[in-house]
């Protein structure tokens, strides 16, 4: 018996009763992936602090005022889940084609195309169908609109092997620019002299807010994405190809896979999820499509994307700490005099610490040992 | 688990430091005129959010105002929450959401809900049979300063050919353009005014484009309706031809080749509005003016403006000042030839006509269709 054996087992006696806390014991997995970002974010926090300290702050006055504008209040928490619900939909659209080995950028454009898309539904059946059921056609158009936009991604990438990042990001400003020129023309609703937009959808076919919050039904809705969109990605078999087609492509034509379909229809996912982010801006804030559909939630999708290592589920949390970050920039402008690119500043390290942080899995034997 | 301590212990401190500051801040400012500006871009961009930074430090600077103010706020839901933030964690009585498109849906969404509060918006667009009471506007004749610029510019070119860079063709623009034009063409009637519309109000990339193929193209003044002119004015003073200010002032920004611009005065109207306040008198819900109110300027004229040039437009100043000038009189002709005033028609700048302006006039070259 060599000396070091009581400390090995001591440890291990610690991390088997941490693991059997986690998930009774089988998986460590879970744990390092629950634990490796959070010591990010609390590193993140620390740079910060440093960064803040620097501009001559205060440090905890601006984390404390960080922490009452983004979750310190029931105002805070929906000023946070408001902005956090666009920027959950348009992160789908980039962690679903990554699941496939795709970085899609498209978001912005599948937002833009899928309000506008949205907003045409919904003028053409105001007054003519019951409000739930142009709600519900609006919801679905502007899914088919952004889905159908992304899927095309899909098909350029699969049939003529074009670079699907490229592709993305510049079918985006395709999308604005179709979005301007309807707007501006065809769709114009003249009283909008001052900031073109379409006509309106009817007052009485827009998303509603949840009891007398002041949060719409559409937080929900991009609650239950994440969760379907989970599901499907990961307990199904259709989510189970995608990860092949992801890991190695010749190993699932081996497998009899269709690759191409496979590509297109998770594209076309993705892009409907932007698309029903666009839908609902329409159809619970603006009741118009115009120029304010293309307001950077795409962008901010992808970022959301990443930190959430393109796990669906892992979306919505890390679409709540984004939002909430957002959510107190206005907090730390009044109360400290700070620029908003604080939050931004606050973004950028938390982004690069977590990607940082991603060539720590596997790596930390802590959670390896058997 | 320690380090979880330290973030509750850390998290706990924030929250109390700064709930502190806000209760005594309630407190201490019982008595304080309490305002809110918010801003679509960034308070120093030399240009439409830097006018209105201007004007909320003046008030600011009262010992008996507390004026808070939020930059980078898009037109989407977070302008909502930035304005019921305001309300509720610092007691604005007054706020000056100033971005066109803040008004609807956003403003008129929050204001029924907070009727102790005054909404005042930039834009001009209140209309008492549609709105409710709590909201205003205020706006400015900004096109008398531009024709100011105009005459200016008509004075100082050599070619003739004059260069505008605009965001999108909508009236307020339209009508910005066709005055400085005729102030131009005042001076002599062979001025063109070649225009490029970028297609959105912050494109730095293209404004940079547009201004470098202008000066390519022989053009020897430019001048700019964006939010930030700064790139127009700097890429003019780099390639060695004159430029226009607009919005703020941006003389800085070129020493040699800056003539003159159209500035806003906002500091004036947020302080008779905060005296207003103070003095409990009745705020009135639209509030308009050109040079004579002092609600526009002009920027000083940069060293290189000639005699002749700054005696012509401080003439033209004058009469403007005592109400006799009149921009808009017949006969005046668009720039496909049609005549769009009548000979023995005129309009004054508070004719509500003007402000459905649809078409460039004689001399400006370029198309409304953007």
């Amino acid at each position: 018996m060599s000396v070091t054996e009581p400390v090995i087992l001591a440890t291990s006696r610690w991390r088997g009763i941490l693991q059997w806390a986690a998930c009774g014991g089988k998986c460590a997995r879970s744990l390092e992936s629950l634990l490796i970002p959070l010591g990010a974010l609390v590193v993140s926090l620390l740079l910060f602090a440093i960064f803040v300290a620097f501009s001559g702050h205060d440090p905890w006055a601006v984390f404390g005022s960080l922490y009452v504008g983004a979750f310190g209040s029931w105002f805070s928490w929906q000023n946070s889940l408001l902005r956090a619900s666009p920027i959950m939909l348009t992160a789908l659209c980039t962690a679903l084609p990554a699941r496939v080995g795709l970085v899609v950028i498209g978001g912005e454009g599948a937002v833009v195309l899928g309000g506008l898309t949205a907003a045409l539904a919904g003028i053409a059946l105001n007054g003519s169908a019951p409000p739930g059921v142009v709600l519900l056609l609006m919801l679905v158009t502007g899914a088919v609109g952004g889905g159908a936009w992304l899927s095309l991604v899909g098909v350029l990438k699969h049939y003529r092997g074009v670079n699907e990042t490229i592709s993305s990001l510049l079918m985006n400003y395709i999308a604005i620019a179709v979005l301007n020129f309807l707007v501006f023309g065809y769709l114009k609703d003249p009283a909008t002299l001052n900031k073109p937009s379409t006509y309106s959808v009817g007052e009485a076919n827009m998303i509603g807010n949840i009891g007398d919050s002041s949060v719409h039904w559409g937080v929900p809705l991009a609650l239950c994405a994440c969760v379907a969109l989970w599901f499907l990605m990961r307990r199904t078999t259709f989510g189970f190809s995608a990860d092949i087609v992801g890991g190695n492509v010749r190993a699932a034509q081996v497998c009899g896979l269709s690759v191409g379909r496979v590509m297109i229809i998770v594209c076309c996912l993705g892009g409907a999820a932007a698309g029903i982010a666009g839908a609902i801006e329409v159809a619970a804030v603006h009741g118009r499509a115009n120029a304010s559909l293309n307001a950077g939630y795409g962008y901010a999708g992808i970022l959301v994307a990443f930190m959430a290592r393109h796990n669906p589920l892992a979306i919505i949390p890390v679409a709540i700490l984004l939002g909430g970050i957002r959510a107190s920039s206005g907090l730390l402008q009044r109360v400290h005099d700070l620029p908003d690119a604080t939050v931004l500043v606050l973004q950028g390290i938390i982004f690069v610490v977590i990607l940082a942080s991603e060539t720590l899995y596997g790596r930390i034997k802590w959670f390896n040992a058997k | 688990m320690q380090r979880r301590t330290i973030l509750k212990g850390m998290a706990a401190a924030g929250v109390a430091s700064s709930l502190g500051l806000i209760g005594s801040r309630a407190v201490f400012a019982a008595e304080k005129v309490r305002m809110g500006f918010i801003y679509v871009g960034p308070r120093d961009d030399y240009g439409y959010n830097q006018a209105h930074y201007q004007g909320k430090s003046a008030v600011g600077a009262l010992d008996w105002v507390k004026a808070v103010d939020e930059e980078n706020v898009p037109e989407t839901i977070e302008a909502v929450k930035t304005m019921e933030s305001m309300i509720n964690l610092d007691g604005a009585q007054v706020l000056f959401p100033t971005s066109f498109g803040y008004f609807d849906p956003h403003i008129l969404k929050v204001a029924p809900k907070y009727p102790q509060v005054m909404f005042l918006h930039c834009g001009g667009l209140w209309d008492a049979s549609k709105h409710p009471k709590n909201v205003g506007s205020y706006f400015g004749y900004i096109d008398e300063p531009v024709y100011l610029s105009g005459v200016v510019a008509g004075h100082m070119s050599k070619t003739g050919k004059l260069g505008y860079i605009a965001a999108i063709p909508i009236p307020q623009v339209l009508r910005n353009i066709n005055s400085f034009t005729m102030g131009a063409r005042s001076v002599n009637p062979n001025c063109t005014t070649t225009v490029v519309f970028t297609g959105g109000w912050s494109n730095p990339v293209k404004e940079a484009e547009a201004a470098n193929s202008m000066a390519d193209q022989g053009i020897d003044v430019l001048t700019a309706h964006v939010d930030s002119p700064k790139v127009v004015i700097e890429t003019a003073e780099k390639r060695g031809i004159f430029s226009c200010g607009y919005h703020a002032d941006q003389s800085v920004l070129a020493p040699k080749g800056f003539l003159t611009g159209a500035e806003w005065n906002w500091s004036k109207v947020y302080l008779d509005y905060a005296e207003l306040i103070k003095t409990k008198k009745p705020i009135p819900n639209l509030v308009r003016g050109g040079l004579k109110e002092g609600i526009v300027k002009s920027s000083p004229y940069g060293a290189v403006v000639s005699e002749k040039a700054r005696k012509n437009a401080d003439d033209i100043r004058a009469k403007f000042m005592s109400g006799e000038f009149v921009v808009y009189k017949g006969p005046i002709k668009d720039n496909t030839g049609k005549e769009v005033i009548p000979a023995g028609k005129s309009y004054a700048q508070t004719d509500i006509w003007l402000e459905s302006m649809s078409w460039l006039v004689e001399g400006a070259i370029g198309s409304t269709k953007g």
